[in-house]
């Protein structure tokens, strides 16, 4: 059992929760992720390791409330026990001194984004960061993005903050400005990614996405996060979870991501029936 | 000279096993065998000759005293019969449903030679399940010797050697990166071949002869080994099992609804997708069920899927019938059950739909040409036989590749051109007080081979010990 420490609320149904998990905290490096159970009969899941605490021995995670594990996770307080993490999985990222880098968390991606955005800034990269959202409100971490970034820049959708549009118009425009890139990261929805990826493409830098393809055990059994990159299939929870942005198939990705939407569909509905009778009873 | 005794009357038929009824259990997760009555299981051991140089125990890679028991079973003395078993044996229950006997212990029976051999999985089997009914009995420890040794993995090779060295007194410490212990056992085989409740009940008895099980963690990220050795383990076991899926490499293979076996039993044993939406984890069957392959992991992949609501599951297989690596028994079964198998055919690619999702499977038929390394007769194309199958769900279960993370994060460990560990007869790695044992040597092999690895390497880690 993995007890909850702290929790907060970033947004509207983006928690931050930190967590008692001494040696995850210990061996965690950038890039990385754990796999949650909430409960007996939960799923197993991804999410990014944001920040660790040796001394602490905690991690922090941050995630949007979106299917039922989520919302599971987003019901429990502190003091709670999440069932099982297990950690740190996926390769790390390849921190090291690149000159300018550029990184781009797209929604949530941002959560996945900050901490290589701090690891490189510590590792004494000129870090230029763009973070966007569908709306101001929606929009994470910009302070903790803001603090370690030498220039960043925002977009949102509907213009509510910073630039209106995508993150990829955004980069598109730095390069166009003369800005020049030893490296990027992007990570966000996969049509994000994409489009960051063909931004780039032209001028030949070299972009590295984090992929967010399902997973079930995640520790290199099942296969169910295969993606195509580069023609070969490659396995995101070890293999990855970053490979070279210009190679992957993210018409692939796309389409395997929304492989269970009809099922997610379907346990969020009898999920949120079952929490109204709950409450009706209570 | 004695006169020659007379040929005593042998029982040429086995005791059938009672079954569930095709028609029933092809819906449902029970059991399919049902187990000896206590009747049933005399007659049956009454068949046992007791050969004076019994040859069946050369058959068992854990060397079972198997002449012995059964005497103990003819005497009704099952609680003495078990004990016999768990000197060699510390997970019979499992052992008893899932070794494939008739190429081990029941190969060698001499009855073999007029009709059937004794059922010696079937005796087993009862007198594991008859002692977890009554609560099992703790053997003693030897007394602490003050060794720490780390298990990797608590499938079959881990459990056997945690057991075993706990049991001459070494401290254990058994790492698990899934969530429950028990490996293959657990995520693999299926609850109707293997109940998990009784994987749970054997693993619960490994665990009380003393030891601590840690789950969620995955050695290689969450520590390494060298870093095991320097947190003050004197010896490592390596059990890590069969890794990341194979898939054919054709055309296709990403679409929605083609699955990995691994992914498709994960998701069905491990995760209880079958109760989907009670349990949150989900899985999709459609229709049209085919399974590529022809091992025990692709009869366990169509009989789930069966039971899952499929209306018609296909097993295809590149070789014939005589090939086939399934046991005979699981392949008898799935056909009773209605599965049918296509041979001599293989996927050249799959055609999906607008949302990505497979809807027909192209295959090209096969002859068997000349044998190759394995002694199998090689399948070859035949030359413009293509053919379409509609399908909407596919269960790859080509086999599995050793998965990398240890092998990747230990530096000098020798490993072959295919991931495995490169080990001695006796599990010695490359690395000093490193041993390894199971799939991650040999590849993809039995449940039983893992354990009588487990059992050799047990051995091994305790002499390196004792000289340390």
């Amino acid at each position: 059992m993995y007890k909850i420490i702290t929790k907060m609320e970033l947004a509207p149904k983006i928690k931050l929760i930190e967590i008692h998990a001494p040696e995850i905290a210990e061996k965690a490096q950038a890039g990385q992720f754990v796999i949650l159970r909430v409960d007996e009969k939960g799923e197993r899941f991804p999410l990014t390791l944001v920040d660790w605490d040796y001394q602490k021995g905690t991690i922090t995670l941050i995630f949007l409330e979106i299917g039922v594990s989520t919302k599971k996770l987003g019901e429990l307080e502190s003091q709670d026990e999440i069932l099982d993490v297990a950690g740190p999985l996926g390769n790390p990222s390849e921190i090291r001194h690149y000159g300018s880098v550029c990184v781009i968390g797209g929604g949530v991606g941002t959560i996945s984004a900050y901490p290589i955005a701090r690891a490189l800034k510590e590792a004494g990269n000129k870090v230029i960061s763009i973070i966007g959202a569908k709306s101001a409100k929606l929009l994470i971490l910009e302070d903790e993005m803001g603090k370690i970034s030498d220039e960043l820049y925002i977009s949102t959708d509907d213009g509510t903050k910073g630039q209106k549009g995508f993150v990829s118009d955004v980069l598109k425009l730095l390069i166009e400005k003369g800005h020049t890139f030893n490296l990027i990261y992007a990570i966000g929805p996969a049509v994000m990614m994409r489009a960051v990826a063909e931004v780039t493409r032209p001028y030949n830098i070299k972009t590295i996405v984090s992929l967010n393809s399902i997973m079930v055990d995640g520790v290199g059994m099942c296969g169910a996060c295969r993606v195509t990159v580069g023609g070969e299939t490659r396995f995101a929870c070890v293999d990855g979870p970053e490979f070279d942005a210009h190679e992957v198939d993210f018409g692939e990705l796309i389409k395997r991501q929304m492989m269970y939407l009809s099922e997610e569909k379907l346990a969020l509905e009898r999920w949120e029936n079952r929490r109204q009778v709950c409450n009706e009873r209570t | 000279m004695s006169e020659p005794k007379p040929k005593p009357k042998v029982q040429k038929e086995a005791v059938p096993i009672p079954k569930q009824r095709p028609e029933v259990r092809k819906r449902n997760f029970d059991e399919v065998a049902l187990g000896y009555t206590e009747e049933q299981v005399l007659a049956e051991a009454n068949r046992c000759l007791q050969c004076p140089k019994p040859e069946c125990v050369q058959g068992c890679p854990v060397e079972i005293d198997i002449s012995a028991f059964i005497k103990f079973i003819r005497e009704r003395k099952f609680d003495e019969a078990i004990k016999k078993i768990k000197e060699k044996n510390s997970l019979p229950a499992i052992c008893g449903r899932v070794c494939p006997q008739e190429d081990q212990c029941q190969k060698f029976c001499v009855l073999g030679k007029v009709g059937d051999p004794v059922s010696i999985g079937r005796l087993e089997k009862f007198v594991a399940d008859w002692e977890r009914q009554r609560g099992f009995d703790v053997p003693e420890r030897a007394p602490p010797t003050g060794k720490r040794v780390a298990v990797i993995g608590a499938g079959p090779a881990g459990l056997t050697v945690a057991a075993d060295l706990a049991k001459l007194g070494h401290e254990v410490v058994i790492f698990e990166a899934l969530h429950l212990p028990g490996g293959v056992l657990m995520y693999g085989i299926p609850e109707f071949r293997l109940p998990k409740s009784i994987v749970q009940a054997e693993v619960d008895y490994v665990k009380k002869l003393g030891m601590e099980v840690r789950t969620n963690f995955l050695i290689g990220r969450t520590y390494t080994i060298p870093e095991l050795l320097k947190r003050g383990f004197d010896a490592v076991f390596i059990g890590t099992g069969a890794g990341l899926p194979q898939f054919l490499r054709i055309p296709g293979e990403n679409f929605g609804g083609i699955y990995s076996a691994n992914e498709f039993l994960i998701r069905v044993n491990l995760m209880k997708a079958y109760a989907f939406p009670a349990y949150d984890t989900p899985i999709r069957i459609g229709r049209h069920v085919v399974v590529i392959g022809g091992g025990n992991v692709a009869m366990d992949s169509a009989r789930s899927a069966l039971r899952l609501g499929a209306e018609e599951v296909c097993i295809v297989y590149r070789r014939s019938r005589e090939e086939l690596p399934a046991r005979k028994e699981e392949i008898e079964n799935a056909e009773e059950e209605g599965i049918v198998c296509k041979f001599l055919a293989a996927p050249v690619r799959f055609v999906g739909d607008e949302k990505g999702w497979v809807r027909q499977m192209e295959c090209i038929c096969m002859e068997l040409g000349a044998p190759d390394e394995s002694g199998r007769r090689r399948p070859v194309p035949v030359k413009g036989s293509e053919f379409v199958m509609d399908v909407d769900t596919v269960v790859v279960a080509i086999g599995r590749t050793p998965n990398p993370i240890i092998q990747r994060t230990t530096e000098g460990l020798e490993v072959t051109r295919w991931g495995t560990i490169v080990t001695d007869e006796n599990g010695k790695t490359s690395i000093e007080g490193v041993y390894a044992g199971g799939d991650i040597v040999t590849g993809e092999a039995t449940v039983i081979s893992a354990m009588g690895a487990g059992k050799k390497a047990a051995k091994a880690i305790h002499e390196y010990l004792m000289k340390k």
